[in-house]
């Protein structure tokens, strides 16, 4: 991605942010309230303080990991959504790890988060063999072991690994406080923002500077090239699995040490799923991934206030989230369209093509634009 | 010209000299509480939250209070993140945590970050010497009142099979299959209930299921623990049979088929913990109440209850208002054949032993899972 390009991209974002903010504010209009102080409110309560940047950025700590958890599989051309599941099993393993394991802080802390990182990567690495060995379309496989996941999850917190004083809200056995991540320094927030955005820094440079991200790559472009240039794309396939349930895993586990203290049933928060929505709308980048989650944890920190100011209902946050994400996505498309189209002259945006002209679309090497079809709830 | 220099002089003076008197020109008594209230989900539940939220509306019609709230903030950083902004963005002085998992770590977290706020969570977990003084719990004994609707549901019964969709086998959760199970029996002694457990707290889609499968084993009063009984209220009345609310009432969902329901009401301890705050007054730490307290209440009866099923049902609520009822008495026995409650004893409806109830009681059609 050259500068020009990345300069073209993030106008055309921060273009389609504004659209996106437009419509919001007429669909506030007709309900009555007045769109510019909804976006005074907005802005307030998502980015305009101290306070509420971190309010922002510890919402945005978990969704960089799980954003990854899509975003690493699919640069490999698979469709993977079972986020949710490698989490909550993450985060288990973790916090059975900490409260039974003894040992001095930072080394129950590592080998803690290294369990939950095991966890999370065999369980969507399953996904990644049953569709490199069995054909089996992962984005169904991964949604359905992630129920399985959470079901696991509930028989195992409320059975064998739960702490008998935990009567009404079946937890695991509460972890040390020693051992619980704290805050990074002068800051509200905890390291899990840093650990996030350092995994999406290595998954970004391992997969734009290393051959074998190279190689991975080339299998989320065409298989059959890359299974003729001798790559081994089983290994390739359930590896990019494995990675993306390993950052699932992880923000799992760094809900557990840094938040929550022991396993239960807040952990199944939807982070997960939300990990889809940051990964689409960073087009599948990793390192676009920061930005992203950042600016959904602005979203929901101005949810917060716009509820509490203007009496808006909970409901007023999905709405902004969702033009936002039709406006970025259509952005994409429509600046496909005109590039296609007239490569050389002032770009003129075409709504329709002509009727009865052959769509081809030439896939361009190695994109997935084409493959951003299935979106899920 | 001087003169008039002269009188502006004279009236800044004569204006500082009332000002050193004490003439109040600090308008910051007159400001009003503002009081945060938190939900875990929305407001319009027909279930827990809603209960929570009359209460909050209730309490908007007092002088001096401004509530702000927020709804569907789920049990993770973002209460917390939520609760600090409703502390900084709106000078809330008194914050109401309406779910059991906001308590620990992320109110109690909260809370020692604003000691001159207060905290008070709806669930009764406060420990004296344990968790900071301005922190409390509140909660109700809604036994009581799932008993009284028992005693309805028994009457009004003719298969003599009711039905319980469970979410959790939690102890508050038995108490109320417990009650409601043994207010129909004190009815007729044959009368079963038949549990189901979904799992979780609002799964909508197992609660009609189950809903559904009850229906089909002869059950023709169905009640429910579950966070929102819409769901329940509503299958049972497409299917023509009777149903008892929980939470709040959800008559307005089965105008034919509602019998009573046992409802929450918040309304008695929120002013009781607003009222200390207006009045500066120390933190009430714990507050608990039954039908007798106000904490608790019945819902209107429904159309369709007769007067021989609402004789059995006033005469029980009045001997519970009185305070003269234990529910859970011996010799009580559960559904294996033990016995959990020896004969003679009796336990009162503040007994921390009932806290940790791990059984269901004779008649109960079903198993604890797991």
């Amino acid at each position: 991605m050259n500068l020009a390009s990345a300069r073209a991209s993030s106008l055309r974002f921060a273009g389609a942010v504004a659209v996106g903010l437009l419509i919001f504010g007429g669909f506030v209009g007709a309900i009555g309230k007045s769109p510019l102080e909804v976006y005074t409110t907005i802005f307030e309560g998502g980015f305009a303080s101290a306070f509420s940047w971190q309010n922002t950025l510890l919402r945005a700590a978990p969704l960089i990991l799980t954003g990854l958890a899509v975003a690493i599989p699919a640069q490999a051309g698979l469709m993977v959504i079972g986020a949710e599941g490698a989490l909550v099993l993450g985060g288990l393993a973790t916090a059975a790890w900490a409260a039974h394991v003894p040992g001095p802080a930072l080394i129950v802390q590592v080998l803690a988060l290294g369990a939950g990182v095991c966890a999370g990567g065999v369980w969507l690495g399953l996904t990644g063999l049953l569709r490199a060995r069995r054909g089996l379309n992962e984005t169904i496989c991964s949604l359905l072991l992630s129920y399985i996941a959470i079901a696991v999850f509930n028989f195992l917190v409320e059975g064998v690994l739960r702490d008998p004083a935990s009567l009404n809200k079946p937890s695991t056995l509460p972890i040390n406080d020693a051992v619980m991540i704290g805050s990074m320094p002068g800051m509200d927030i905890h390291w899990g923002l840093a650990i996030g955005i350092a995994c999406a820094l290595v998954a970004q440079v391992v997969l734009s500077r290393t051959t074998w991200g190279f190689a991975l790559r080339i299998t989320g472009g065409n298989q059959r090239v890359a299974r003729l240039a001798g790559l081994p794309v089983t290994l390739l396939l359930v590896a990019a699995c494995a990675a993306g349930g390993a950052a699932a895993g992880l923000a799992g586990g760094i809900e557990v040490l840094a938040v929550h203290g022991s396993a239960n049933a807040s952990l199944i928060a939807g982070y997960g799923y939300t990990g889809i929505l940051v990964a689409f709308l960073a087009r599948q980048q990793p390192l676009g991934c920061v930005p992203i989650a950042v600016l959904l944890g602005g979203i929901g920190a101005a949810g917060s206030l716009l509820q509490r100011r203007m009496d808006l209902p909970d409901a007023t946050t999905l709405v902004l989230q969702g033009i936002l994400f039709i406006c970025i996505l259509a952005a994409d498309s429509i600046s496909f369209r005109v590039r296609r189209k007239s490569p050389a002259v002032a770009p003129t945006v075409v709504a329709n093509p002509e009727p009865g002209a052959a769509a081809v679309e030439i896939a361009p090497v190695p994109s997935l634009r084409g493959r951003a079809g299935v979106a899920a709830e | 010209m001087n003169t008039s220099r002269r009188h502006l002089v004279q009236a800044i003076g004569a204006f500082g000299a009332a000002s050193a008197t004490g003439i109040p020109l600090d308008l910051r008594a007159a400001s009003p509480l503002t009081v945060g209230v938190l939900y875990v989900g929305p407001r319009d539940d027909f279930g827990y939250n809603q209960a929570q939220a009359q209460a909050a509306a209730a309490m908007k019609k007092l002088p001096n209070v401004k509530v702000v709230e927020e709804e569907k903030v789920p049990e993770t950083v973002a209460v917390q993140k939520s609760m600090e902004a409703m502390i900084n963005q709106d000078k809330a002085a008194l914050i109401f945590a309406t779910s059991f998992g906001y308590f620990d770590p992320h109110m109690l977290k909260v809370a020692e970050k604003y000691p001159k706020v207060r905290f008070a969570h709806c669930g009764g977990l406060w420990t004296a010497g344990k968790h900071p003084a301005n922190t409390g719990s509140y909660f109700g004994y809604i036994d009581g009142a799932q008993y009284v609707a028992g005693v309805v549901a028994g009457g009004m019964s003719k298969t003599k099979k009711l039905g319980f969709v469970a979410a959790k086998p939690i102890p508050q959760v038995l108490r109320n299959i417990n009650a409601f199970t043994m207010g129909a029996r004190s009815v007729d002694p044959s009368i079963t209930t038949r549990v189901i457990f979904t799992g979780d707290w609002s799964l909508p889609v197992k609660e009609a299921e189950a809903t559904n499968s009850l229906i089909d084993q002869g059950v023709d009063v169905v009640t429910c623990h579950v966070d929102g009984p819409k769901v329940v209220i509503e299958t049972a009345e497409k299917r023509g049979i009777m149903s008892s609310g929980y939470h709040a009432s959800q008559a307005a969902l089965a105008p034919k088929g509602y019998l009573t329901g046992a409802e929450w009401d918040w309304s008695t301890p929120y002013k009781q913990l607003i009222t200390a705050a207006l009045e500066d007054k120390p933190m009430i730490n714990f507050l608990r109440g039954g039908l007798a307290e106000g904490f608790v209440k019945m819902s209107p009866y429904g159309p369709s209850v007769t007067a021989a099923a609402r004789k059995p049902a006033d005469a029980a609520l009045a001997q519970l208002k009185a305070g003269k009822f234990a529910i859970f008495k011996g010799p009580l026995k559960d559904n294996k054949g033990d016995v959990v409650i020896a004969a003679g004893k009796a336990l009162e409806m503040t007994d921390v032993e009932l806290e940790k109830m791990d059984y269901l009681v004779e008649g109960v059609v079903g198993a604890i899972p797991g």
